[in-house]
């Protein structure tokens, strides 16, 4: 990736916007992995201004991109043999769809982008493509008014972008979808597996600890030897949260969230006491617990999934808040109970 | 593979059929297909697919669509109640859909 000049003062012929390639190299793919693992996000923003790929004229396309690195890099990829300029917003280096919704990707920004490039020195035409999921922060009709650029709508997937452009800037029925695919799914568990990791090892210390109370005290042989069942439980309702029920989401046939995952706690509660051949009363209290957290991690999902509305989540958060503290806090008085008879 | 539908009966989505040109651009930015033209007029297919983004009520240009938008993340509402602001997340999402 060249350096980024100022285009500002120079004519178009002349204009030396940054090439970037439409191949990732193996240090683009590294990088994307540790962004999903949450190492070093601050280094995954890309330099805002004008991009080229290929070899772009007066004529050439221009597609607006968000400043997050994983996006401009599904974008670039997905070119292909396409001669176009990229211009890419400042949105805090965050993704189109966060972004938009935030107000980072929105109309002012895109404005200030094209103003900023100097588009309307380096190109002929005056249109833009933005992405379909901008549309929440960008109002099209605002950045004509104030830039004289059209501004159309993209399709949702940088993938099809390449077909777009090839049908004459008209995107399919299909295009305009957002789909929430098992492997989309799955690519944000690591993300929400980081989400709480302190918290979980608190709580699984705690536990730990508890797991010794005795009538007589406190027995460091007993916590040793009866931490197992709970330490599991807890590990087992998180991961059941976090990865079960995004992965299975729409077999669980339950519309609210905080249930799917309640239905996640209660199989793993399940299983791991018969497996374990525990007395009743641990499989309940944990099963208060497995359930109370597997719940919440579940109800978490929300803000991951591509479907959910806010009237939606706050309507469920109403009832699943209260139930899954009333859970918890049950379960554990279970167990503490358990412990001390 | 059918949609994903969330929750029925609870999005603030409102269109105003007066109002609306038929211009079309409401069925563009949808991402959950909500609305289709129908003799020169938007239609609200199925009200329980909108996700309350907000995109189509901001490029129509003539104030013919009423939705109050917002992310739909748990953690962002938590973060607004623990912190008596709105809902807010804070959007460390890895995938290019996804957001909080
Ligand atoms: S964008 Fe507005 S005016 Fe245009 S079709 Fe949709 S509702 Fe009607
Ligand atoms: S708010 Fe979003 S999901 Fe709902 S109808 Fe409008 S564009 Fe579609």
């Amino acid at each position: 990736m060249g350096t980024q000049i100022n285009v500002q003062s120079l004519r178009p012929v002349t204009v030396t916007a940054p090439t970037v390639s439409s191949k990732l190299e193996l240090s683009d793919l590294l990088g994307a992995l540790k962004v999903r693992f949450g190492i070093n996000r601050n280094n995954y923003i890309v330099k805002p201004g004008l991009y080229k790929v290929g070899k772009p004229d007066s004529q050439s396309d221009v597609l607006v991109s968000a400043n997050y690195k994983l996006s401009f890099d599904v974008l670039r990829k997905k070119l292909d043999t396409l001669n176009v300029w990229i211009l890419v917003v400042d949105t805090k280096g965050v993704n189109v769809w966060c972004a938009a919704g935030k107000g980072n990707f929105g109309t002012e920004n895109v404005v200030k982008s094209i103003k900023n490039s100097s588009l309307e020195y380096i190109v002929k035409h005056r249109n833009i493509i933005l992405p379909q999921l901008s549309a929440s922060g960008v109002a099209a009709h605002k950045v004509k008014e104030q830039t004289g650029f059209r501004a159309v709508f993209g399709p949702v997937q940088a993938k099809d972008i390449k077909s777009f452009i090839e049908a004459g800037y008209k995107a399919t029925p299909e295009m305009r979808k957002i789909s929430f695919p098992a492997i989309e799914r799955a690519k944000l568990i690591p993300v929400d597996f980081m989400y709480a990791k302190y918290k979980l090892l608190l709580i699984l210390c705690g536990f730990f600890i508890f797991s010794g109370l005795d009538k007589t005290g406190f027995l460091f042989a007993k916590m040793l030897e009866t931490s197992l069942y709970p330490l599991i439980n807890i590990t087992g309702a998180y991961v059941a949260g976090i990865v079960a029920a995004p992965l299975f989401l729409p077999w669980i046939p339950f519309r609210a969230f905080a249930l799917k995952g309640t239905f996640w706690g209660l199989v793993l509660t399940i299983l791991l006491y018969f497996l374990f051949e525990v007395p009743y009363i641990d499989g309940i209290s944990m099963g208060l617990i497995n359930i109370s957290i597997a719940s919440f991690m579940t109800m978490n999902f929300t803000g991951s999934s591509t479907y959910t509305s806010l009237s939606g989540v706050k309507k469920e958060m109403k009832w699943a808040v209260p139930f899954q503290i009333g859970f918890i806090t049950l379960g554990l008085i279970l167990f503490i109970y358990s412990k001390l008879v | 593979m059918k949609t994903m539908q969330y929750l029925k009966n609870v999005v603030t989505l409102k269109l105003d059929s007066n109002s609306c040109t038929g211009c079309g651009m409401c069925a563009v930015v949808c991402p959950h297909a909500v609305f289709e033209m129908l003799n020169g007029k938007a239609h609200i297919v199925d009200i329980n697919d909108c996700m309350e983004c907000g995109a189509c009520a901001l490029n129509c240009r003539f104030d013919a669509i009423k939705v109050k938008s917002g992310v739909g993340c748990a953690a962002g509402i938590l973060n607004g109640i623990l912190n008596g602001t709105e809902p807010s997340c804070d959007c460390s999402g890895g995938s290019k859909t996804s957001c909080c």
